[in-house]
């Protein structure tokens, strides 16, 4: 049992964390939701003591009556990994590159007991074969690159629970993971808090997979802890106007354009194919005699799992890597084949990316980021001008010319984004991931944005994303993508309403929601709220 | 766990029999590298040396030579034939271990040059162990103590050791080690007859090469340890219970390896003609002192020689270093 008591951080002179109690006891799952800064992650950290060395820690967290801020580091050490344990976000880079599996396991082992490594070596074993990596087709013996985001995070988890934990703290475990990847490894955090005994603290964004998995939830704003209940009860009575804009903003759809439907579509692709090398021999089809076609004025969804060939598809359609065979139709004219974009076609098109700040030189101004598209089109004199109108088309203020990119928020950078693919006028954006990393309330002012972008502007957009409540709200129509082929095909709501495809049907049955009655009627809670 | 298409097929690829077959893949690129960049050294090194313009024999002879002198030593030198042929001449002999005769000393190149890398390689050898032995502990603990007083000493005492003209260094250590102390000799080199007094000989050299090497290197692996405890991987560790100075050994120096060793390759590379001030304090009958006083006596034949000689190792080197990085990396073996 872990309770934390008036636990308060602060770093110089910020506060971080104020006031938080939180009881996590064995077998229960809490959920921790809130928005990037609420103080999520710093209060795991602070659990583990890995704070950042500046940081100021008052109150007591306490692991069986002892209170783990005041221990000695070397005591310290002696609790992580073995009575509390973390798992973080990004399963890609969590593991050591140059370390295999099974000696990373073993690790958490050697260092808590007295074991050679042959012994330790046996109990990685079963400690992988726990979390779903079964021997032989997983042996010891393998690096973290030979394995997926999916089994990467699992191996991330039996290092994680190597030592059987009291808690077991996981930072947004399946963030990084597609929903079909991201179903079983919440279904074996379920498991293992059941067979294990555990306590689980499950931070994330994401409301629907605290819905799914968490007995309790505890809401976290500016630092502090805003709400706490019983998943259900807090679903249903939503008491603090916090929450209830979590949740109205996690569901928000925005107002719709209806696609003109008389013209000729404004990009068509035919019988689109392109092949890889794969290292070591072989080659792999990322597209697949893909045709597909979108309107003047059409948002259109494409989903799929990791390495359906969405990335491909989209680059092909940008015009950054030629198809092999078949053809791309743009505004009347075809590029055939293993031919180059011209620039005035590319210019037709424009990308915003997931990660707003890595898309960005750091080191140039706003002003000449945005009129970077230019290159393809010539600047033209007044392009300050055109600067400042797409700014405060986007909601920006014309002074932020003048700024470098470190100076804004996510949700700002992203704007950014989009001012930048607006400036050169093009017919189609091709949103690839743009609003997966931002929290619920800005992802929903961005969804506005461009809901109204595309009726002012006539935009087509292609929206690419892992997340089906978005596409279903902001698309007109959804394709389906699946080892390269498109597998459906239709309208938005009604494909992922009454999927058809096993391959849409897998998806929409991984997509993590909210039980329908949760947020409709009133509710009466059977226990008094604590 | 059910595996979906995309993903089996990846690992198929990935699977323990292909991993053998791409390291043994990676070797063979490595070593048709290595014969590809002495072929081509070969040639550039020839084309400088002969197909400038002026005339290689005139040149070696000096402006006051008879031309019967030159017109002889044209005919010593092949340079009656076309290039072709020649180029192919001296590759041959070179495969066959002739480096042609010194203008100077009438002796065999080849035998100059072994007899310079008796004293060049061991003492190179020498001043990167040195260097390393120092960087190593060195650059941990600046890593580890970053922006504390430790890691800002370690960070002066190298700016310092770059700094320092390494010459004035030499001096020092042969004022204070072998005038007042007469604890290691002054200078010279006696061969290796001598196994001890031979490397006693070197031993003052090798420091004062070191000096600078080891700053160098104490950074580097300073700054890579630095930029890997940045890492997610760094904090999955600290997470299973390693301290922090455990996580810095077990963890992030392995990941820092690489830029380390290219540096390593770098200043062997250096240090292997590089010594000439060194040598030249110290008397030693080096490499670099060789190349420097054939130039000087415009011995083509010598310098062409050494040249190829040192960039066959500089080659060397880069492949040793290849090799290590994929001992190091396993995804370099994957390529």
């Amino acid at each position: 049992m872990i309770r934390v008591r008036d636990l308060s951080v602060t770093i110089g002179d910020v506060p971080i964390l104020r006031d938080i109690d939180l009881d996590l006891s064995p077998g229960l799952i809490t959920g921790l939701v809130g928005e990037s800064g609420s103080g999520k992650s710093m209060t795991a950290l602070a659990l583990m003591r890995l704070l950042p060395a500046r940081a100021r820690v008052q109150g007591r967290i306490t692991l069986d009556r002892t209170d783990l801020t005041a221990m000695p580091e070397r005591q310290m050490c002696r609790i992580r990994g073995r009575r509390i344990s973390m798992i973080f976000q990004e399963p890609m880079t969590a593991l050591n590159p140059l370390m295999t599996i099974g000696d990373q396991v073993a690790e958490v082992l050697r260092i808590h007991h007295d074991l050679d490594r042959a012994a330790a070596l046996q109990r990685a074993r079963e400690r992988l074969d726990r979390v779903g990596l079964p021997a032989p087709r997983f042996p010891l013996t393998l690096f973290p690159h030979q394995l997926s985001g999916g089994q990467r995070q699992r191996v991330a988890i039996a290092l994680a629970i190597a030592e059987r934990p009291d808690l077991l703290i996981a930072d947004e475990p399946t963030t990084a993971l597609d929903v079909t990847t991201q179903a079983p490894i919440l279904d074996l955090l379920r498991d293992l808090v059941r067979d294990e005994g555990m306590a689980l603290l499950l931070i994330t964004h994401d409301l629907a997979v605290v819905a799914g998995l968490a007995d309790r939830v505890v809401v976290m704003k500016s630092g502090r802890i805003v709400e706490a209940d019983r998943t259900e009860a807090l679903f249903r009575t939503q008491s603090h106007p916090y929450t209830r804009d979590l949740f109205a903003a996690s569901r928000h759809a925005p107002a719709r354009a209806t696609p003109r439907r008389d013209d000729a579509p404004l990009l068509s692709i035919r019988e689109a194919r392109r092949d890889y090398r794969l290292p070591g021999g072989g080659s792999l089809t990322a597209v697949d005699d893909v045709t597909l076609t979108i309107g003047r004025g059409e948002s259109v969804g494409l989903v799929g799992e990791s390495g359906c060939g969405k990335s491909t598809l989209t680059r092909a359609i940008l015009g950054l890597d030629p198809l092999q065979a078949g053809q791309i139709r743009l505004d009347g004219q075809t590029i055939r084949a293993g031919h180059r974009m011209p620039p005035a076609l590319r210019a037709q098109m424009q990308v915003v990316f997931q990660d707003p700040f890595d898309s960005f030189n750091p080191r140039w101004r706003v002003a000449r980021l945005i009129a970077e598209p230019f290159h393809l089109t010539g600047r033209p004199p007044d392009w300050r001008d055109r600067v400042a109108t797409v700014l405060s088309q986007v909601g920006l203020a014309p002074a932020d010319a003048d700024k470098y990119i470190h100076e804004f928020s996510g949700g700002q950078r992203q704007r950014i984004a989009i001012a930048r693919a607006l400036i050169i006028r093009p017919r189609l954006i091709v949103l690839d991931e743009a609003v997966s990393a931002l929290d619920v309330r800005v992802r929903a002012q961005v969804l506005d944005l461009l809901a109204d972008l595309r009726i002012s502007h006539g935009l087509s957009y292609l929206f690419i994303s892992h997340d089906l409540g978005v596409v279903r709200g902001v698309t007109d129509r959804v394709l389906v993508m699946e080892k390269g082929r498109i597998v459906e095909d239709g309208p938005a709501q009604q494909v992922i309403d009454r999927p058809d495809h096993p391959a849409t049907r897998r998806l929409v049955a991984a997509m993590p929601r909210i039980p329908q009655d949760w947020t409709t009627g009133s509710y009466v809670p059977k226990y008094p709220r604590g | 766990m059910a595996m979906t298409g995309p993903t089996a097929r990846h690992f198929t690829v990935l699977s323990c029999g292909v991993s053998v077959r791409s390291m043994l893949r990676y070797l063979l690129h490595r070593v048709i590298s290595l014969g590809l960049g002495l072929v081509a050294a070969s040639v550039l090194i020839f084309a400088v040396v002969t197909l400038v313009p002026g005339d290689p024999a005139s040149f070696m002879l000096g402006t006051g030579a008879q031309p019967e002198t030159v017109a002889a030593l044209r005919q010593q030198m092949g340079l009656d034939q076309p290039w072709p042929l020649r180029y192919l001449t001296w590759v041959g002999a070179l495969l066959q271990g002739d480096f042609g005769q010194s203008l100077t000393y009438k002796t065999p190149v080849a035998g100059m040059i072994r007899d310079r890398m008796q004293v060049s390689l061991p003492l190179a050898l020498m001043a990167l162990v040195l260097a390393a032995a120092v960087a190593f502990p060195v650059g941990l603990f600046a890593a580890s103590r970053r922006g504390r007083a430790g890691d800002v000493a370690v960070m002066g005492g190298t700016q310092l050791g770059i700094a320092l003209p390494n010459f004035w260094f030499a001096m020092l250590l042969v004022l204070i080690f072998a005038v007042k102390l007469r604890w290691l000799p002054a200078g010279g080199f006696a061969g290796w007859g001598d196994p001890v007094a031979a490397l006693k000989s070197l031993i003052l050299p090798a420091i004062a090469l070191a000096l600078p090497q080891a700053a160098i290197l104490a950074r580097v692996l300073r700054s890579a340890l630095i930029e890997q405890q940045g890492q997610d991987y760094i904090r999955t560790a600290r997470a299973k219970g390693l301290s922090a100075g455990q996580t810095l050994r077990r963890h992030a120096l392995r990941n820092a390896m690489i830029p380390v060793l290219t540096i390593m390759g770098m200043q062997f590379s250096f240090l292997l003609a590089g010594a000439i001030i060194i040598e030249n304090v110290f008397y030693l009958p080096g490499l670099g002192r060789l190349i420097f006083q054939a130039i000087s006596q415009r011995d083509l034949i010598v310098v062409q020689s050494a040249v190829l000689v040192l960039v066959a190792a500089v080659i060397a080197v880069t492949f040793l270093v290849d090799l290590a990085y994929a001992a190091i990396d396993p995804r370099l073996r994957q390529r």
